[in-house]
């Protein structure tokens, strides 16, 4: 895959079983938002082929299907969090009552009334991520969703990502902190634009001999160098 | 295109707006301390206001929608929420509609003001009905907006937006038939002035104000506007890729 003619995406290829919580992992720079904005269908392929729920990415019944958010915030600054919501969810054809879940789910209750630009940039993309929690996808995309956030928050939307895996809904979160990598159930290892594993979190470490995913990371590395 | 989405997008937009209110304040009030300062201007001069304050009315909302059309729609693409916005069930034409309605509203409030002012207290005089008036200012209004929009394409930042007020504004304004009658213009000159889209603006104003019977004069040139109008909102939604690079 080539962006701003330069190849970002080489010779990637995985398939993310449905209900499962995927984590994408790899250092800044290393093509995840070009990864998910091909599987949402934003991004210009030079060749290869992305299919979504089984269809071709970026075809119209998605649109009612996958939730995505984007690593900055994407919400409209002069407007409240519960106008931003409204409005997604008018475009979604979402119930309004949605728009009191979702700021419930992601603990904004207290400042669904305020202008997202006078937020902080943790409450905003929190206000962002909502905006992906409307409706009723079966596909959330997730850039960095927890960049930024309070431990205790991070934690939080962990376990509503775990409880909606559970629930049916895949999920693919991309994070370049890679202890967030034990909350998922399988991982998807990127670095300069190649899937060097994709394996569950055990199995990563019983293969590579290591205790935490940033040493499995780091050895994957010095063998494929050596 | 769906109905709901496309007012859902007026609504928000018209929002959006609600709590900005310096520039509301100044897309309101800005065109009317001009054309009073114009009036004022011409004070001792007569009949001079009188054929150039039905132009200028119609200018005033095209050069105002133009500028804030454009930003916001630079916006829109810089911040994200287009790209989300995309990869949802939102028709291309839901939006340019939206933002049609909701600053088409905005034109009706603000020329309805200024030719309130300028038919009013400042006393303007023009021979066809004053309801023409207005209808020909708001179609100018939205061909600035409809420009706006799809220049704004051709923007990164909001320095270079600002930047198209002066490059493609300005030459229309001094080509349109204001400062030298376009017949009188040299010849290469007259040609491009046929062709830009406020040489018609200002010629269906000055029918509105010179003809007691401005039927069916005025249609012609308005007609050229709204075709403008269209044309630059087809381009518009071209330049709304889903997908890019």
């Amino acid at each position: 895959m080539v962006r701003s003619r330069r190849t970002v995406l080489d010779d990637v290829s995985f398939r993310v079983p449905r209900g499962s919580l995927t984590g994408m992992l790899g250092p800044s720079g290393c093509g995840k938002t070009t990864l998910m904005r091909a599987i949402v269908g934003v991004q210009r392929l030079a060749r290869g082929r992305v299919s979504v729920l089984g269809l071709a990415a970026g075809s119209a019944p998605l649109r009612h299907r996958l939730g995505y958010v984007t690593q900055a915030p994407s919400v409209y600054g002069d407007l409240t969090v519960r106008q931003n919501l409204r409005y997604f969810a008018d475009v979604l054809g979402a119930p309004r009552c949605d728009v009191e879940r979702v700021i419930t789910q992601v603990g904004l209750d207290d400042h669904a009334d305020v202008l997202t630009a006078r937020l902080s940039g943790g409450q905003r993309s929190r206000a962002s991520l909502a905006t992906a929690l409307l409706g009723r996808p079966e596909l959330l995309v997730l850039d960095e969703p927890t960049v930024g956030l309070d431990p205790v928050l991070r934690r939080d939307l962990w376990d509503l990502f775990a409880r909606m895996a559970a629930s049916g809904v895949t999920l693919l979160v991309s994070s370049h902190v890679m202890d967030e990598a034990r909350r998922c159930e399988r991982l998807l290892l990127l670095r300069e634009g190649r899937l060097i594993a994709d394996d569950t979190p055990g199995e990563l470490l019983a293969a590579t001999g290591t205790s935490d995913v940033e040493q499995a990371f780091l050895r994957i590395v010095e063998q494929g160098a050596s | 295109m769906t109905p709901r989405i496309t007012l859902a997008t007026a609504l928000r937009v018209l929002t959006q707006l609600r709590h900005d209110h310096r520039t509301l304040a100044l897309l309101l009030v800005v065109p009317c301390v001009l054309l009073t300062l114009l009036r004022w201007m011409y004070d001792d001069r007569g009949p001079v206001f009188d054929s150039i304050g039905a132009p200028l009315l119609g200018l005033f909302p095209f050069v105002v929608m133009f500028l804030v059309t454009s930003i916001a729609t630079l916006r829109e693409r810089t911040t994200g929420t287009l790209e989300r916005l995309l990869t949802m069930p939102l028709g291309k034409l839901d939006l340019l509609l939206g933002y049609g309605l909701a600053f088409g509203l905005l034109a009706v409030v603000q020329a309805t003001l200024a030719a309130a002012l300028v038919l009013g207290p400042l006393d303007l005089d023009i021979a066809g009905p004053h309801w023409v008036l207005l209808l020909v200012a708001v179609l100018d209004a939205l061909l600035g907006m409809a420009l706006g929009l799809f220049l704004s394409a051709f923007a990164s930042t909001e320095f270079q937006a600002v930047q198209f007020m002066p490059a493609v504004v300005l030459p229309q304004l001094l080509l349109c038939g204001l400062f030298v009658p376009r017949e009188e213009l040299p010849r290469a000159l007259e040609v491009l002035s046929d062709v830009l889209p406020l040489s018609y603006a200002v010629e269906a104003m000055t029918e509105v104000s010179a003809v007691a019977d401005p039927f069916p004069g005025f249609l012609g040139p308005l007609g050229v506007v709204g075709g403008f109008t269209v044309a630059a909102l087809v381009l518009g939604a071209a330049t709304l890729r889903r997908r890019t690079a």
